[in-house]
């Protein structure tokens, strides 16, 4: 079953609610109103799909089948939202499509190029080239400034220099957080922390955004804050941003909600939201 | 400093009290290799100190000879034989032999007399520090070293004593002639030497070879091995080489040596392995991480080894600089340690190696991480 990613054209009824989610203030992506250039249209390949995708975990009496055939694909310019149950299968759905697991069955394509018997160098090599993860726990290096958190994932692809360094900044920019570059992840708060990995996911330009919980573990503003970034950022058509949560409250960022159960794709909807609407009606009002 | 060697040295540094175990590990690990290599070295020197001081061509020695210190004895007519071969231009007679040095204060002591002519060419005692040759060839002189002062119980010129009721006189020192057997050389002429050892007149150790100029060694080599019955002739380097070998490996000296530098090297490695490995799994959630956004195994590898080689160069710092002032401390005794370039270069590969492979267990568990472990921790 393949997502019907091109019936995600927000539907423009009713009044547009004013209600987006909060600026995050110091954030340049946030200082100005949102881009104003409505839903995303998936145009083209998805940056990401898994084809009939069955993960078997564990051997003998004790294997599970997490994944019983799914079927789910990333548009660029998207924000997904994974949601279901403990143990329904949205961490390990996330692990095959970021190359991380290898499927028992079925294929994942990024970029329209199957992934099938790559090895774990050529995995690697694809995780490098196309994607950025963010973890509900962040993941940062305790050692390193945050500046060097997101250089990190420059570094990995053999990017360094003042090249590197500048991105970097740029990256920490768009998150907000500038002024705290050479601060370290104890000195940070868990919305700072969070938003450092971001900035790494960010910075090698992935193709896809895959973030586990991202939210998981902050207070609601910050993680209002956190979803607007994403948000933005999934603003980019080259770019496909999937998020796993359980938090209702940041629904009215995705443009697409993926109810995950028991292995199984159960729904998947466009979502209209009052932040889609409101860009939406200002849109056209400019237009 | 490249993001690579930050991240090494920041996992190294977080655990202070760890990373200076494992500095001391390395630091026991290279001044024990350091010690036992360094008293390998001495004693390779030591054993062919007479044979290095010789100023001989080629030597004459009883067939058999293991050492220079072997008390095999040649006939003193060799002599004219060798003298009659065309190409030598000097024999010169070496007597060797042991025998007890009565210690002023009571009791005796075992010395290795060395006995040459102490005028024309000869075996002579070198770094003399008081005392001069000619004062040897007035009857019953002797020169000793002053490493071995308290040994023989003498302590400057003029100091008397007697061997095999033969009196003796000390009238040159030396400093820094030792011997491997640790029993001192005592010096002498011919002469003296015969009575000293208890060695009929006509009697010699070895007879050093000088051959005349232009002629060629091997063929007076071999005209002198076609002359002569009973004997070898060998060259400087070939007696050098049957005296370490039979010094340090036949007495099993040398194999106890290389055995101590061998436990050295397997210790520290083991050290900086177990703490190398107990870092890194610390780590393993950076590490699953680094995997999971894409970086090489590589990439992976280089922080690892440089956290190693990071430690093996701190590491080394300290061992060379406690192994050079151990050098110092023992420059006058009886048991020189020696450190050369060639051996502080080699001791800074091995570290290097011992480090590196110490890194191998930590390589290996974390390139089995499951980079999916990233999300589920």
């Amino acid at each position: 079953m393949i997502a019907p990613l091109r019936d995600c054209t927000p539907v423009l009824e009713g009044p547009p609610v004013l209600e987006g989610p909060p600026a995050l203030e110091g954030s340049p992506v946030l200082a100005g109103p949102p881009v104003l250039e409505g839903l995303p249209v998936m145009e083209g390949p998805p940056v990401l799909e898994g084809i009939g995708i069955v993960q078997r975990l564990g051997k003998g009496a004790g294997e599970v089948q997490a994944l019983k055939g799914v079927n789910l694909a990333l548009a660029g310019g998207e924000l997904t939202l994974l949601m279901g149950p403990s143990g329904s299968g949205k961490t390990t759905l996330l692990s095959v499509l970021g190359c991380l697991l290898t499927p028992t069955e079925g294929e994942v394509r990024v970029r329209g190029q199957s992934v099938a018997g790559a090895r774990p160098a050529a995995l690697a090599r694809l995780r490098r080239e196309h994607f950025g993860f963010v973890f509900q726990s962040y993941r940062l290096f305790p050692t390193l400034s945050a500046l060097d958190n997101v250089r990190l994932a420059l570094d990995v692809r053999d990017q360094r220099g003042n090249k590197a360094m500048a991105k970097a900044r740029e990256a920490l920019w768009v998150v907000g957080l500038s002024h705290k570059e050479n601060a370290c992840p104890r000195d940070l708060s868990g919305g700072e922390q969070q938003r450092v990995a971001i900035a790494r996911a960010l910075v090698g330009n992935p193709s896809a955004i895959l973030a586990d919980e991202p939210t998981g573990a902050l207070d609601s503003e910050n993680g209002q804050s956190i979803m607007t970034i994403l948000a933005q950022i999934a603003k980019d058509t080259s770019r496909g941003v999937l998020v796993i949560t359980h938090d209702p409250r940041i629904l009215p960022f995705a443009n697409r909600v993926v109810h995950i159960e028991d292995g199984r794709i159960r729904e998947q909807a466009p979502q209209m939201t009052p932040f889609h609407a409101l860009s939406a009606a200002l849109a056209v009002q400019a237009a | 400093m490249s993001l690579i060697l930050k991240l090494a040295s920041r996992n190294l540094l977080q655990d202070r009290l760890r990373f200076i175990a494992t500095v001391i590990g390395i630091v026991f690990s290279i001044i024990l290799v350091s010690i036992q290599m360094g008293l390998f070295l001495s004693f390779e020197r030591m054993v062919t100190t007479m044979i290095d001081h010789a100023p001989a061509d080629l030597w004459v020695v009883p067939f058999g000879t293991k050492c220079f210190e072997d008390p095999s004895l040649l006939d003193e007519h060799d002599r004219a034989r060798v003298l009659a071969v065309s190409g030598v231009a000097a024999a010169v007679p070496v007597l060797v032999g042991f025998t007890q040095w009565a210690v002023p204060s009571g009791g005796t002591t075992p010395v290795f007399i060395v006995g040459s002519d102490m005028t024309g060419p000869g075996l002579h005692p070198w770094h003399l520090v008081q005392g001069d040759l000619h004062d040897l060839e007035a009857p019953h002189s002797v020169a000793v070293d002053k490493t071995y002062f308290d040994r023989l119980g003498v302590a400057k010129l003029g100091d008397t004593t007697d061997m095999r009721e033969q009196p003796a006189r000390v009238a040159a020192i030396t400093s820094g002639i030792r011997s491997f057997t640790t029993t001192p050389y005592v010096f002498t002429s011919l002469a003296h030497a015969d009575t000293y050892t208890g060695t009929p007149p006509n009697k010699v150790s070895y007879l050093l070879v000088r051959v005349a100029p232009g002629a060629d060694v091997g063929a007076v080599r071999q005209r002198l091995a076609a002359s002569l019955a009973k004997v070898e002739v060998l060259t400087p380097q070939e007696f050098r080489t049957r005296s370490r070998a039979f010094w340090l490996f036949t007495t099993g000296a040398g194999a106890a040596l290389f055995f101590g530098a061998i436990l050295g090297v397997i210790v520290g490695t083991v050290i900086v392995a177990q703490t190398l490995y107990s870092s890194t799994k610390d780590h393993l959630g950076e590490f699953a991480t680094l995997r999971a956004i894409g970086s090489s195994s590589w990439y992976i590898n280089k922080v690892i080894v440089s956290q190693a080689l990071m430690s093996a160069a701190i590491g080394y710092t300290l061992a060379a600089s406690v192994g050079l002032l151990i050098v110092q401390l023992t420059a006058d005794t009886a048991l020189p340690i020696v450190m050369t370039p060639t051996l502080m270069a080699a001791l800074f590969a091995l570290t290097v190696l011992m480090s590196i492979a110490s890194a191998m267990a930590a390589i290996a568990q974390v390139l089995r991480i499951d980079p999916a472990v990233a999300f589920r921790q």
